[in-house]
């Protein structure tokens, strides 16, 4: 099949971008996303212009590199798929594709389709961690584990940070990123210790990042390649209130020395 | 070249601790005088510089991707061994050191693998402390399961995602330790060079993939855990950025490459299904516990599955190896795959597949189970297919997976370039000439959370390196090449891209370095390779500058690396007069098609070493000698 692309292209961060209309020819239903990119790529090399710039590594849905908004929509029409896990036959032929990189403020465009999603790392750095050093580790059996809070841990626990979630909020929130964090380590008795800091530090870099508020419309979950519930962002808010209460609020990262 | 593995006196189960007590320590508050530098951020380089940061080291971490969680460790679905014995079914580190040098097909070093085994459990904890959501019993336990035909169920595991699960937890170990300060993080950074200055390695040249800046990095040592190079075939399960050049360069600057020529190739990935295939994607092995491998009896038969009878049809691993049948270990499965399909009997677009048959399973235990078991997986097959696998056999074709091959170490993981460390992947230690399913990310996770961490403080307190200047004479020598190298593939400015290139150097590569290796296909491969080479660097072209970020010149880079060891594969591949394990030499086998290892001539690591361009290069070799495990025929019919 044939398709009428048109792809936002942007040569770096500071210069003027803008759609360009590329023609997909020979499209194999067969092919992935990515796929069809390579090969619409591989005609401008041959052409000897600049093939179009995506993140992309594993592409089987779970590094978290690729994301693209594929007609106003993170990570195109299949629901709990990443763009590199959808496939051609979810279109159809002459159609016209829109594609942009993610949009929000948090995630400034380094060129065409590849933004920088550092302030996602730099959350996990606020206190997405269990402080523990190698070798002080007790016996694994030593703390059992209710089985369903260690599912329900490995639910929130499956994000693969690829940034969807605030590509698709109105209000480009970083909240079900950071929600599902939360939501992983406070279920476990490992995550305890540090439950109160880790909320307030990691929504304080959250917002610190430029990141939006969350008014819960739940976009989010939507496009969540992995679905992750915003029933993680109540439990966000209950671990932030009661920290708030608790003890002290906490800088963020960015504002210490 | 000499080869001094410096392993430990006296008996097996003493070594590992023999040499934790003479290691020489580094006083706790020199630590932070020192900077380490580690290459990759998967489960071996998350895990060592997380640790090497705790113990107040200064460490640089590098890599190519956007972020640090997203190496390729991520993907791994099935599990992770330890010997635990939680079930109590009779496991043990000597057992799980037994079955790891036997798997291997005896060409592993008995000293690395039983340290291996003995770690296992504390990986276990390690992870378990960090949160890392394993699975679970309803009485709050651990669970395992059995994997890869092992006879113990030693296999911890967080539903069909341990490696992103381990991953996360040394990713998230790491972030802890860059939010105090320990470690500087490098994304988006490629490593083109290694620096070495008076035989010791003391740093790396890296490309900003943003600004296209070549800059130096200095320390007192360096780790590369850089990952494997499955990707010389193009099509493998391994991530789209996962290439050689990190070990590449480092073989050149005088690093031995020890045995290139064994790669895995996993039975159960998704058959490719098109010229635009660009990578494949592998199906957890367990689905091998239910499903049936058949093909068509007659060649050319192109009814639908449903159609053939069951008197029509060939389960030929039953039919071959009737006590282990769907189970055989992995080489064994992906050869018989190859067989029927060269026979012309394969099945799906270009007759490269076989069926895997769930129709017998969910009649014996129902849809539910099957779904309960599998469904993720049926899933994903479907979304990739648009085959339903609980109606139609799903369709599968062996693929590069693992490569078991890397840079030599000695027992403390350093390479022939003093200060120079290589971890997990990238190294050739463990698994021998086949790894064993759920025993990569033990070993990744070993390497990094509780070999390296030790060993690199016992080479600072021996070497005590000396300050070294910026603009020390190699320093300056090393970034002007790696310069020099990007202006080269940018001035070529011929008419095929990196990955028309990268193509048909896979095909050549799967076709006579694949799954069966003949003297007369190898020799034509190192004839075509040369030949592919030239034309690489007379036609290639490369759009933009390499002031920016530009994908085209990343892929131009690590695809002239895979070409330089391609040949390397080959010329390893053809030396190596027997079959062992991934490699499969059709001249040395049994009368009725199996494997024929020759001990006497062939029991040793082939190091080899590189003597410049086009010079061939040096073999060296480390006898590898049995004391524990003894020497036998595997058999699994």
């Amino acid at each position: 099949m044939k398709l009428e692309l048109h792809v936002w292209r942007q040569s770096g961060a500071d210069a003027k971008g803008d759609f360009a209309t590329y023609e997909a020819n020979d499209v194999s239903p067969d092919m992935s996303f990515l796929e069809m990119l390579d090969s619409v790529n591989e005609s401008l090399i041959a052409r000897g212009e600049m093939p179009i710039a995506f993140d992309h590594d594993c592409r089987e849905g779970i590094c978290g590199s690729c994301g693209m908004m594929i007609n106003g929509v993170a990570h195109g029409p299949q629901r709990g798929t990443a763009t590199c896990q959808l496939h051609m036959r979810h279109f159809t032929d002459g159609e016209v594709v829109w594609i942009e990189p993610w949009r929000a403020g948090a995630f400034p465009v380094i060129k065409d389709l590849c933004v920088n999603r550092g302030a996602l790392d730099r959350i996990i750095q606020s206190g997405g961690y269990v402080s523990i050093a190698t070798g002080n580790a007790q016996d694994a059996n030593s703390i059992p584990i209710r089985k369903q809070d260690a599912d329900n841990a490995m639910d929130a626990a499956a994000c693969i940070g690829c940034g969807a979630c605030v590509a698709a909020c109105p209000n480009g929130s970083a909240s079900l990123f950071t929600a599902a964090k939360i939501t992983h380590l406070g279920l476990l008795p490992q995550g305890q210790p540090e439950r109160d800091r880790r909320a307030a530090r990691m929504v304080a870099q959250m917002d610190a990042e430029g990141f939006g508020h969350c008014t819960l419309f739940g976009e989010c979950q939507e496009a969540c390649p992995k679905e992750i519930s915003i029933d993680t962002i109540a439990r966000m808010n209950y671990d932030f209130i009661g920290a708030a209460m608790r003890s002290r609020p906490e800088k963020p990262v960015s504002a210490e020395g | 070249m000499k080869l001094d593995a410096r392993v430990p006196e006296g008996p097996i189960q003493e070594k590992w601790d023999t040499r934790k007590f003479d290691m020489k320590l580094v006083n706790p508050a020199n630590k932070r005088k020192h900077t380490v530098i580690v290459v990759g951020t998967g489960l071996a380089g998350g895990a060592a510089a997380a640790s090497l940061s705790e113990l107040g080291y200064q460490v640089k971490s590098f890599c190519f991707q956007d972020s640090p969680r997203r190496a390729h460790s991520i993907a791994a679905q099935g599990g992770i061994n330890a010997a635990k014995n939680y079930p109590n079914d009779g496991d043990s580190v000597y057992r799980l050191f037994y079955d790891t040098v036997k798997g291997g097909d005896f060409r592993s070093r008995e000293s690395n693998v039983y340290r291996l085994a003995q770690v296992s459990v504390n990986i276990i904890d390690q992870a378990t402390a960090q949160g890392v959501p394993f699975a679970r019993e309803y009485g709050g336990l651990l669970a395992n399961r059995s994997f890869g035909g092992a006879q113990v169920s030693r296999t911890f595991y967080a539903r069909g995602q341990t490696g992103q699960q381990l991953l996360l937890g040394a990713y998230q170990a790491m972030e802890k330790e860059i939010d105090k300060g320990g470690i500087t993080m490098y994304p988006r950074h490629e490593m083109l060079d290694l620096i070495v200055v008076d035989g010791h390695a003391r740093g790396i040249v890296t490309r900003n993939m943003v600004t296209g800046a070549v800059e130096p990095h200095l320390a007192d040592a360096v780790v590369l855990a850089s990952g494997g190079y499955g990707n010389v075939f193009f099509l493998s399960t391994n991530a789209k950025g996962s290439n050689c050049t990190a070990i590449w360069r480092a073989y050149k600057r005088g690093a031995a490459f020890a045995n290139p020529c064994y790669t895995q190739i996993h039975p159960t990935c998704i058959p490719e299904s098109g010229e635009h295939q660009s990578k494949l994607t592998l199906m957890s092995e367990s689905l091998r516990n239910d499903g049936r491998v058949w093909v068509p009896k007659a060649k050319g038969d192109t009814r639908k599955p449903n159609e053939i009878p069951e008197n029509e049809r060939d389960y030929y691993l039953e039919r071959k190896y009737p006590s282990f049948g769907n189970l055989s270990p992995r080489d064994i499965a992906s050869r018989g795959a190859k067989e029927v399909c060269d026979e012309g009997r394969g099945v799906g677009p270009g007759g490269r597949g076989v069926y895997l048959d769930f129709a017998d399973a969910i009649k014996r235990l129902g849809k539910e189970k099957i779904a309960e078991r599998y469904g993720n997986l049926f899933e994903m097959y479907e979304r990739i297919t648009d085959e339903n696998p609980y109606e139609v056999p799903m369709r599968i074709y062996p693929a590069v997976h693992y490569t078991m091959g890397g840079l030599w170490v000695d027992y403390n993981l350093m390479s022939t370039i003093p200060g120079l460390h290589v971890a997990g992947e990238a190294n050739f230690s463990d698994h021998g000439a086949n790894r064993l399913g759920a025993s990569a990310l033990m070993q990744g996770l070993s390497d990094g959370y509780f070999v390296i961490p030790l060993t690199i403080g016992d080479y600072l307190a021996t070497a005590k390196p000396k300050p070294l200047a910026a603009d020390h004479p190699e320093v300056l020598a090393t970034v002007k090449q790696v310069e020099e190298r990007t202006a080269k593939l940018l001035g070529i400015k011929g008419k095929r891209s990196p990955d028309s290139f990268h193509r048909e150097l896979g095909r050549l590569m799967w076709e006579y370095c694949g799954m069966a290796r003949s003297r007369e296909g190898l020799e034509h491969a190192l004839k075509r390779i040369p030949e592919l080479r030239a034309e690489f660097w007379r036609d290639l072209t490369v759009p933009g500058t390499g002031e920016e970020l530009n994908q085209s010149l990343e892929k131009a880079g690590r695809v002239a690396d895979f070409m330089e060891l391609a040949e390397l594969m080959c010329l390893d591949a053809l030396h190596r007069e027997e079959s062992c394990g991934g490699h499969f030499r059709v001249e040395h086998q049994t009368p009725d098609g199996e494997a024929l290892r020759n001990d006497a001539e062939f029991a040793y690591v082939a190091a080899w070493e590189w003597a410049g361009e086009d010079k061939a290069p040096v073999l060296n070799k480390e006898p590898l000698e049995f004391e524990y495990v003894h020497l036998a025929t595997r058999s699994y019919k």
